[in-house]
């Protein structure tokens, strides 16, 4: 469960908040000469990257207000909050190390990895 | 390797189960192949069983990360049925379901399989109509399907609360008595086994680092255990098939998301069926070894990580103590997350690419168990035709532009 801070309100419980989906989809402003492959594209395409990610979350039971968000999906580590229209601050994080970022063989340690060693297995 | 029988079982009882071999090899990867499934989950073995067999392609591999069944195949709640609305999903997921009923006989290994009915209940007048037409829509796709009102429902799942004064009372139920559960251990591997003794490579712990393309064609694949050299790849990678699709270039209308499922202490049988409600959103049955399996919904957020938050599971319960208040004093036992692969249309993509010899299988959502033989069988003509075949075709990547969708989002009686 995430702690999620809401650039207007703080800190916040998950519950409070709904996804709003990848970040940056601008809606096109000359759709009437766009093609189907086009509209695809912006309808139904999504990056749904493995590493940073950037997103938008609806502050629900909150201001009401969308705003953007840098997260880890192979951690779900959360690097930063901005809101829209501002750009995504640059972020050195850990980004997976193959593919799907998880040890050989492991159920899926690219999150027993990134765990801090005091918190235990 | 040996046909599994009562006379083999009585044989080994009798040497002390010394004589039992492997039920499969573990081959290193040979420098080239035919084909490489990547992906060994039920879907990906399936997929290899059926090129095997119907195809006539014995010099395959299926390349998998970690060990076979090992992802969503070992996450699922094993929950089989082909109620769905449209004729495309009724077309694979009864296919699936025709082949369920004999697998265990093909494969000589007993996947457990059960018929035991799906209830898909209706809590309001409107979610009862739709119910109904999806029950006429079945009988004329030839999936049988039935309408029960509450007292019915009371027969046939003694358990469940039909109280008219619960929050949202149940009012309704569709049943498709052919419906029920398995076991996914046992159906990889029967598929594992099956497959390796027509000659199929199943290589563990081999991870594809790079998929190799020369002008638009695939040419083979880097893995962690060395370069394979092969024209075809098929991707049957549920909870990576964008990662997959990335090393190609081949964009995919897929978002990946968190879904949850539970299992209670062990209880002695008292839930004869499958239980699944949309409006509470939680669906339950009850596992050969006694503990009640519980899903419900995906979590909001996408992710990777195969876990969720605490108050999806909190939802369900609260979903599942009001139908079932027998279990408000139960304990739950283990819980886990898995990747589901979710499509805009709630609808799987069984299609080629635009990179020759690139084929996906995946965006599966939240139902592609109940598909597995039926995904592998339709798939492994894709692969080996490089057309797709009638049950396939609607499930191209092109329906996305086309706008010819399989909208089956709220309209199938799944859990979404």
């Amino acid at each position: 469960m995430f702690v999620i801070t809401c650039p207007y309100c703080g800190e916040r419980d998950q519950s409070e908040f709904a996804h709003a989906g990848e970040a940056h989809i601008s809606r096109p402003r000359e759709s009437e000469t766009m093609t189907d492959a086009e509209w695809a594209e912006f309808l139904f395409m999504r990056d749904n990257t493995k590493g940073i990610h950037a997103e938008r979350w609806i502050h629900a039971a909150g201001c009401r207000r969308f705003f953007n968000a840098l997260r880890n999906t192979a951690t779900d580590r959360f690097l930063a909050f901005y809101r829209i229209g501002e750009k995504p601050p640059e972020i050195d994080d850990v980004v997976p190390a193959t593919p799907c970022g998880e040890a050989v063989g492991s159920g899926n340690d690219a999150v027993k990895v990134e765990r801090p060693p005091e918190a235990g297995r | 390797m040996g046909n599994y029988s009562l006379f083999s079982i009585v044989r080994e009882g009798l040497r002390g189960n010394t004589g039992w071999t492997p039920a499969w090899r573990d081959p290193d990867p040979k420098p080239s192949y035919d084909a490489v499934i990547i992906g060994g989950g039920g879907h990906g073995l399936a997929t290899a069983y059926y090129l095997a067999k119907i195809h006539g392609m014995k010099n395959i591999a299926v390349v998998e990360k970690g060990w076979i069944g090992g992802g969503n195949s070992g996450r699922n709640t094993t929950i089989i049925r082909s109620n769905y609305l449209y004729d495309a999903s009724a077309a694979i997921y009864e296919h699936a379901l025709k082949l369920w009923e004999g697998l265990s006989q093909e494969l000589n290994y007993n996947i457990m399989m059960s018929h035991r009915g799906v209830l898909n209940l209706a809590h309001d007048d409107n979610e009862a109509r739709q119910l109904k037409r999806r029950v006429e829509a079945n009988r004329l796709n030839g999936v049988d399907a039935e309408y029960l009102g509450p007292k019915e429902i009371k027969e046939f799942c003694p358990i469940l609360n039909t109280s008219p004064d619960i929050r949202y009372p149940v009012i309704g139920a569709t049943l498709q008595r052919r419906g029920g559960t398995n076991r996914h251990d046992a159906v990889c591997w029967g598929y594992a086994r099956a497959a390796d003794a027509l000659g199929v490579d199943i290589i563990q712990n081999c991870e594809v680092t790079e998929i190799l393309t020369e002008r638009g064609q695939v040419t083979g694949l880097r893995t962690s255990r060395g370069d394979i050299r092969t024209e075809k790849v098929a991707s049957v990678t549920a909870g990576h098939t964008s990662v997959i699709a990335g090393m190609v270039g081949v964009r995919l209308p897929i978002e990946s998301h968190p879904l949850q499922a539970l299992v209670s202490e062990p209880l002695k049988p008292v839930n004869p069926c499958v239980v699944m409600s949309n409006a509470v959103h939680v669906y339950c049955s009850q596992s050969d070894k006694g503990e009640l399996v519980i899903g419900a919904g995906i979590d909001g957020h996408t992710s990777y990580t195969q876990r969720g938050s605490l108050d999806i599971i909190e939802h369900q319960m609260a979903a599942i103590v009001e139908l079932f208040p027998i279990f408000s004093r139960l304990r739950m036992m283990r819980q886990w997350g898995g990747i589901v692969d979710v499509c805009p249309d709630a609808s799987p993509i069984i299609s080629k690419t635009e990179i020759g010899g690139f084929y996906v299988n995946g965006g599966w959502g939240t139902g592609g168990w109940k598909a597995t033989p039926g995904s592998g069988h339709a798939f492994a003509d894709l692969v080996a035709n490089d057309a797709p075949n009638a049950i396939a075709a609607p499930f191209t990547l092109e329906r996305f532009v086309t706008g010819d969708l399989v909208a089956e989002h709220g309209a199938a009686a799944v859990a979404h």
